[in-house]
């Protein structure tokens, strides 16, 4: 495992951290931004580049400010009365943490018996693109209607209604 | 003397239609029953028509069996009819046409007529007219069933409603107390002896197999059936036929006021005049006599020649007893009607006693000349109480001979008769077979000293009230006033018959033993020569006078005021006491069996109230527990068990409700839960 | 121990340590943006996953796992869009973002 490995490892995990644990919104909406970034170079280093900038293209560049727009909108930067963790914080914990201990025991369960690769993938944009629209241009377009869909659903459920009869 | 057993003829017309005699003054008494009071006319019109054709059609029977009679051939008809029918047993009932039969009704028609005509005027004032005709037709009715009855127990169901309408006459005026416990008194003790006579009717059912008394030689009184209850023994030394004849006496004794169960009798005189003069004289009373006459077969077989029998000897000293009894005790009554009603009980007993010791016709020559004479002295006794205007106490009366001649001038006839004044009256001529038949019993002459001191007595107590009520001056209020003619009339009549009758009876020609006994009757003026005979009449005549004699000697014109006492209270207050309280054997009674009763009615009561009411009252509390505890167990478990599963299923579906409180987090937790549970299984299960 | 020296362990643990905090916060915060948050740090790990199992599979030019990675992105994108909509949609409905007193389909 090579130091950059465990470097962005931590600042993903940090960034994660981050943005469940600090208390304003706003913070939490950086440190989740910090978390999308670490987790791009994660990918860059996992040589699926297109991956990689996709990420930060759509989630640095969309989700999060889309994040940091309804925490806007919501009025999130007013801290909430009462604490901004449940009062049932600890059930969630464990079941975190359940749910945590599962996964990483299917993980070195099952690691030992798959054989891994090591040589390098060559897979280039092109590539990426003739899948697209070759073995993947039914996804694509499903997923494009799927967009179209969200798009147009989102704004219509945010726009601000007019006073009509109930 | 027993009755020749003559061959049954057919049924005559007269004996086919027979049953109009009872029937008509019965559908009579219906009939008025349903009319209202206001028709009084119209009610008197129908009881004295109805009795009319009874007396009509009596006379003609009387005729037909009288022809028979002088042709030789006695007549004894018969008609049955069966009434219910068991598979193969019958109840029949019948009736029956004979001398003995159609004297009676005669009789009874007769004296009943001239009373419903006397009733008339006595209770013209009596705002309950109809019903006292209503009730009176019904009994006329009833007495004539009894007389034509052939069964024993046709004669019994007519027995009862003559009982019945004796309790509904007494207490007419039912409003008096007195008068109602009277009517009581009478129905109570006359069941006594009606219980007896019951008793005898079913034994003498079980052992002959029939009721009726004649039947073509199989009826219960023929020879055949008597034969056969001769020979059965019923312990006391008496045959079955003795000792059901004394059961059926017994009923007589309650039914003709004997010894001891006489009490009922003076107390009948609440009832109106013309009542205690048709029932409680002449007809009712007698019925006692009559069924004594008619089951006399019975009571006589058996008797040894010149001997008598168990069931006779018992009659005659019951009869002898009751005679001088009933005789002492009127001597000292101050009511009238009571002195009457002694004298009747008296002179019942000398009936019965002429039944034990002459036979039928002797009884029953005196019955039927005491049905005149007493129903005259009856209804006398009610003129003189309407004259007096309602009074009763013969002390308050007095001179009435001056302001009521005619009623003086009937009552003494009938005093007469009763007496047994010769020659002349009835009454001598029927008391005379009576003695003549006494003083020929074998068994004891102790009967015969009894009826002639009977007659000594009867004649000074009777003297005692004509003197009382007749002579000496007036001592009561208003003045008396004769009565009118619609109530004089029947008296002259009966006044008539009192004297006339006795010729029918005379020993120089005795045609009424003669009629009853079927053979011809001789005229024989030569019987008086007979030395014993003729002994006897003397004897029997001084003996009245000799009352009546002593009587005025005592009483006379004296007629002492009602405070002052009696002349043989004054000087014999120790004699005066027992009879004038009657020997205190309404008292007797009263400590005896009355109480009796009391106490009993009081321990029914108690065992009622306390023992199952009690039981009652703890099977409801039973109840009532066993409800308590249904409630409980209904409440406490069904409804709570209930309750409480509706509240424990609400309980958890309040718990399992929070399980959708509607926050997404609980959702994602338990999505997340139930992942990692799959996940964990999952592995678990793929492991190597 | 051998085969937790293999990168591929560790890039996993990873993404299931990433998942179980994006789990965790969408569970135990208050808000509902942090909710979606951590939902997207989630959908994050599962790309991860993804992109690894594909560099360390046995057929890497077959794409399939950058594929699925690529359309996870941008579902994940539009899922966003439209999770954001709905939250500004109760906020202006119910003046409130805390997902305790979102609670109308109690019951």
């Amino acid at each position: 495992m090579s130091p950059i490995f465990y470097i962005l490892a931590a600042l993903t995990i940090g960034g994660g951290l981050a943005a469940v644990l600090l208390k304003h919104l706003v913070h939490c909406a950086l440190a989740v931004t910090v978390a999308f970034a670490g987790l791009a170079l994660l990918f860059l280093q996992l040589d699926a580049q297109f991956a990689g900038f996709a990420q930060i293209l759509v989630y640095i560049g969309a989700v999060a400010i889309l994040i940091v727009f309804a925490i806007l909108l919501t009025r999130g930067s007013e801290l909430p009365k009462g604490g901004v963790f449940s009062p049932t914080w600890l059930v969630g914990l464990v079941i975190a943490a359940g749910v945590f201990a599962v996964l990483g025991w299917a993980v070195i369960q099952s690691v030992r018996t798959v054989p891994q690769q090591i040589t390098v993938p060559t897979v280039t944009v092109k590539d990426i693109g003739n899948a697209l629209v070759g073995r993947y241009v039914l996804p694509l377009e499903i997923v494009a209607l799927l967009l179209t869909a969200a798009t147009i659903g989102a704004v219509i459920v945010a726009m601000h209604q007019k006073e009509g009869p109930r | 003397m027993i009755l020749e057993v003559t061959p049954q003829s057919a049924a005559s017309q007269i004996t086919g239609v027979l049953w109009l005699i009872p029937a008509a003054p019965i559908v009579a008494s219906g009939v008025i029953a349903l009319l209202k009071q206001p028709h009084r006319k119209f009610a008197a019109t129908l009881a004295i028509g109805s009795l009319s054709l009874s007396l009509l059609l009596s006379l003609i029977a009387f005729g037909h069996v009288f022809a028979g009679w002088a042709r030789g051939a006695g007549v004894r008809e018969i008609v049955d009819f069966t009434w219910i029918q068991f598979g193969g047993a019958r109840v029949a009932l019948g009736w029956l046409l004979d001398p003995l039969a159609a004297v009676m009704l005669v009789m009874v028609c007769l004296v009943g007529l001239l009373i419903f005509i006397y009733s008339v005027g006595y209770m013209a004032h009596d705002e309950n007219f109809t019903r006292f005709f209503c009730f009176m037709s019904l009994f006329a009715g009833a007495m004539l069933g009894v007389v034509i009855s052939n069964s024993m127990l046709l004669l019994f169901m007519c027995w009862e409603i003559v009982g019945l309408t004796s309790y509904l006459l007494i207490g007419f005026w039912y409003q008096k107390p007195s008068a109602a416990a009277a009517a009581k008194k009478a129905f109570v003790t006359t069941r006594v002896g009606d219980i007896f006579f019951l008793l005898g009717i079913v034994w003498l059912f079980s052992q002959t197999g029939t009721l009726l008394l004649y039947h073509r030689g199989l009826g219960s009184i023929e020879p055949l059936a008597l034969a056969v209850l001769l020979t059965q023994h019923a312990g006391l030394g008496l045959s079955a036929a003795g000792a059901i004849g004394l059961l059926i006496f017994a009923g007589a004794v309650g039914k003709s006021g004997q010894l001891p169960l006489h009490v009922w009798l003076p107390d009948a005189m609440e009832g109106p005049t013309p009542v205690s003069a048709l029932i409680h004289a002449a007809t009712m009373v007698a019925a006692g006599v009559y069924l004594v006459a008619r089951v006399y077969p019975l009571m006589s077989i058996g008797a040894a020649p010149g001997g008598s029998t168990a069931a006779l000897t018992v009659i005659t000293w019951v009869g002898a007893a009751t005679a001088v009894f009933a005789a002492l005790i009127a001597i000292a009554q101050n009511d009238i009607k009571r002195i009457l009603a002694y004298s009747t009980i008296s002179q019942l007993g000398y009936m019965m006693a002429g039944l034990g010791l002459g036979g039928v016709a002797v009884g029953m020559f005196h019955l039927i000349t005491h049905a005149f004479f007493k129903a005259l002295l009856f209804l006398g006794a009610g003129s003189v109480i309407h004259g007096c205007h309602d009074e009763q106490d013969i002390r308050r009366m007095g001179g009435l001979r001056v302001d009521m001649p005619l009623t003086f001038f009937t009552y003494g006839i009938g005093m007469l008769a009763l007496c047994g004044f010769p020659i002349f009256f009835s009454g001598f001529w029927s008391k005379e077979g009576i003695l003549e038949a006494a003083r020929g019993w074998d068994v004891s002459k102790g009967p015969f000293i009894l009826l002639i001191f009977g007659a000594l007595l009867t004649a000074f107590y009777m003297t005692r009230q004509i003197s009382y009520v007749f002579y000496g001056y007036w001592r009561g209020h208003d003045v008396a006033h004769e009565s009118p003619g619609v109530m004089t009339l029947p008296l002259a009549i009966l006044a008539f018959f009192a004297m006339a009758l006795g010729i029918i009876g005379t020993p120089a020609w005795p045609w009424f033993h003669a009629f009853l006994d079927n053979h011809p009757a001789k005229f024989d003026l030569h019987v008086f020569g007979e030395f014993n005979l003729l002994v006897l009449m003397t004897a029997s005549s001084l003996i009245v006078i000799l009352g009546i004699i002593f009587g005025w000697r005592v009483y006379g014109n004296k007629s002492p005021k009602p405070e002052t006492f009696d002349a043989i209270e004054a000087s014999a207050p120790w004699l005066w006491t027992p009879l004038h309280n009657r020997f205190y054997v309404d008292e007797l009674y009263g400590v005896t069996v009355i109480a009796f009763y009391k106490w009993w009615a009081r321990v029914a009561d108690w065992i009622d109230r306390h023992v199952w009411g009690a039981i009652v009252a703890d099977v409801a509390w039973l109840f009532s527990l066993w409800a308590r505890l249904n409630r409980f167990l209904d409440v406490g478990w069904v409804d709570g068990g209930f309750d409480k599963t509706c509240e424990e299923i609400s309980e958890g579906g309040g718990l399992l409700a929070r399980t959708e409180d509607g926050r997404v987090q609980t959702y994602l937790r338990i999505l997340a839960v139930a992942v990692v549970v799959l996940v964990a299984i999952l592995l678990w299960s793929a492991r190597p | 121990m051998t085969g937790f020296a293999s990168p591929l362990a560790g890039y996993l643990l990873v993404a299931a340590l990433l998942f179980a905090i994006g789990l965790a916060g969408a569970l135990t915060r208050r808000n509902a943006i942090l909710v979606l948050i951590g939902i997207e740090l989630m959908l994050n790990a599962a790309n991860l996953n993804l992109i690894a199992f594909w560099r360390f599979g046995p057929h890497p030019e077959a794409l399939t796992g950058m594929m699925f990675a690529i359309f996870s992105i941008a579902v994940a994108a539009a899922e966003a869009a439209v999770g954001l909509g709905l939250v500004i949609s109760i906020y202006r409905h119910t003046s409130t973002t805390e997902l305790d007193k979102i609670n109308r389909l109690k019951g």
